[in-house]
């Protein structure tokens, strides 16, 4: 109750220790995020993706700076990989966004993805509730380098920027399933560079093909363009038209009644991801460490047992409560 | 059942852009299983003070081959102090000479790694004197 009172003040430090603690999976923390949650809700939670270097960070860094004028405050949660060979990780996105540190109506968390493959961490789910019950008005959610399927931002975001720059395939990458179909408004990225016209031709032709009913209440993701951010004024100017376009998104979720359709997504994501850390993890857990874990993986590496076999027959003593 | 893993930060506070050994420090700190956060060159002490707040992390790393290191290390140190930070281990590296050390340690540093160190070393101290914490 104290943390969330805290967290509910504004106090910095124990958001960033709660934000720990529900990555580390300690489980008082869980107590205090069934706390926060009845109070989530508020913020606009925006997510950023693309491919590695397209410049994400550069581009949440100049959206921080927009929602600052703006008067609005602002949580970032920048996700970077981590090795699935130490577990250890470089969080490298906070470099681009230093210039906001000191501002108290800012604040920059980085998170690792501890082996989650859908281009999140675990733990933003709940991290973004900690910023949203902290009062930030926006929650900026940068995914780690995306390919093409790392969509898993979409459960968690109103509002979803795909980041694209000139020079990464032929027309045929415009028409792949995943990551484009997921876009509420692409940015192509480093405009000024050869082959950014074409890019922005494709991702039209793209758009134009697309069955209408795509697009939620009518919203067709519009293409937007960034230059040189090292030229302050065009940067400023491109960077001002998205965080208006990502405001405009907002309101049409709004008025289109749509919202409530996104905010489900998370529900559903939300309930899925708990029972199955509430019924898997101590499964496994208690698998492990009886040891017959090791005697299943003995049996199955010897092909006396397949696989699928144990698993029905687990879950089977599991809801009969005799596991 | 919780998973705690070491976070770190590394920065480099001041007017000093060679940051090599603060990246190679970074990758190796990376090799031994932390988290590290970089946050860059030409940092301000409030700049690293506020990082070290909403990053949460067990251990700060600071790196300054100008010189200054003097001036900025127990900047950041007293800040530290200021904001009621004590859980956290600062350690510094650089071109420090030896008659600074003593300066380093009352200013709150609890390691100085000059050039020559090697990487085994820093990770071996950080192993044996920092923990997650609790």
């Amino acid at each position: 109750m104290e943390t969330t009172k805290k967290i509910k003040g504004g106090d910095v430090r124990a958001a960033s220790r709660l934000i720990r603690n529900l990555e580390d999976r300690v489980p008082e923390a869980k107590t205090t995020i069934k706390h926060l949650f009845p109070l989530t809700g508020k913020a606009h939670v925006i997510g950023i993706t693309g491919s590695p270097g397209a410049g994400k960070s550069t581009l949440t860094d100049g959206l921080i700076d927009m929602f600052r004028k703006k008067g609005k405050t602002v949580g970032v949660l920048a996700v970077d990989p981590t090795s699935p060979f130490t577990g250890g990780a470089i969080l490298g996105d906070r470099i681009r966004m230093q210039r906001h540190a000191e501002d108290p109506g800012v604040f920059v968390r980085s998170l690792a993805t501890r082996g989650a493959l859908g281009g999140l961490a675990k733990a933003v789910g709940d991290a973004i509730h900690v910023m949203d019950v902290l009062g930030k008005d926006i929650v900026i959610v940068e995914t780690v380098g995306t390919g093409q399927q790392e969509v898993d931002i979409i459960n968690h975001s109103h509002t979803v920027l795909v980041v694209l720059v000139p020079g990464m395939g032929d027309e045929i990458q415009a028409i792949k399933a995943g990551i484009l179909e997921i876009a509420d408004i692409f940015v192509v990225n480093k405009a000024d560079r050869e082959g950014s016209s074409k890019l922005s031709r494709e991702l039209m032709a793209m758009l134009d093909m697309a069955p209408p009913s795509t697009f939620q209440g009518g919203w067709r993701p519009p293409i937007m363009k960034v230059e040189n951010a090292f030229e302050p004024v065009g940067f400023n100017k491109a960077l001002e038209d998205i965080s208006n376009k990502i405001e405009e998104h907002h309101q049409h979720l709004v008025d289109k009644d749509i919202i409530g359709s996104r905010m489900r997504r998370k529900a559903v994501v939300e309930l899925n991801e708990a029972i199955r850390a509430s019924i898997l993890e101590p499964v496994l857990q208690k698998l492990l460490s009886s040891g017959q874990m090791e005697g299943l993986i003995e049996k199955v590496m010897k092909k006396e047992i397949d696989p699928y076999t144990v698993a029905e027959d687990i879950a089977k003593r599991y809801l009969e409560g005799c596991l | 059942m919780s998973d705690r893993k070491l976070r770190v930060m590394v920065a480099k506070p001041g007017l000093d852009g060679h940051d090599r050994g603060a990246r190679v420090l970074a990758r190796c700190f990376r090799d031994a299983g932390y988290e590290v956060i970089y946050t860059g060159c030409h940092q301000t002490p409030e700049q690293i003070v506020s990082a070290v707040i909403q990053e949460d992390v067990d251990l700060l790393g600071l790196s300054c081959l100008s010189g200054a290191h003097r001036y900025l290390y127990p900047a950041v140190t007293k800040l530290m102090k200021d904001k009621g930070i004590d859980d956290v281990t600062v350690i510094g590296g650089g071109i420090i000479p030896e008659q600074d050390f003593q300066l380093m340690y009352d200013a709150g540093l609890k390691a100085i790694f000059v050039p020559g160190t090697t990487l085994d070393s820093i990770i071996t101290w950080i192993n044996t004197n920092v923990k997650p914490r609790n």
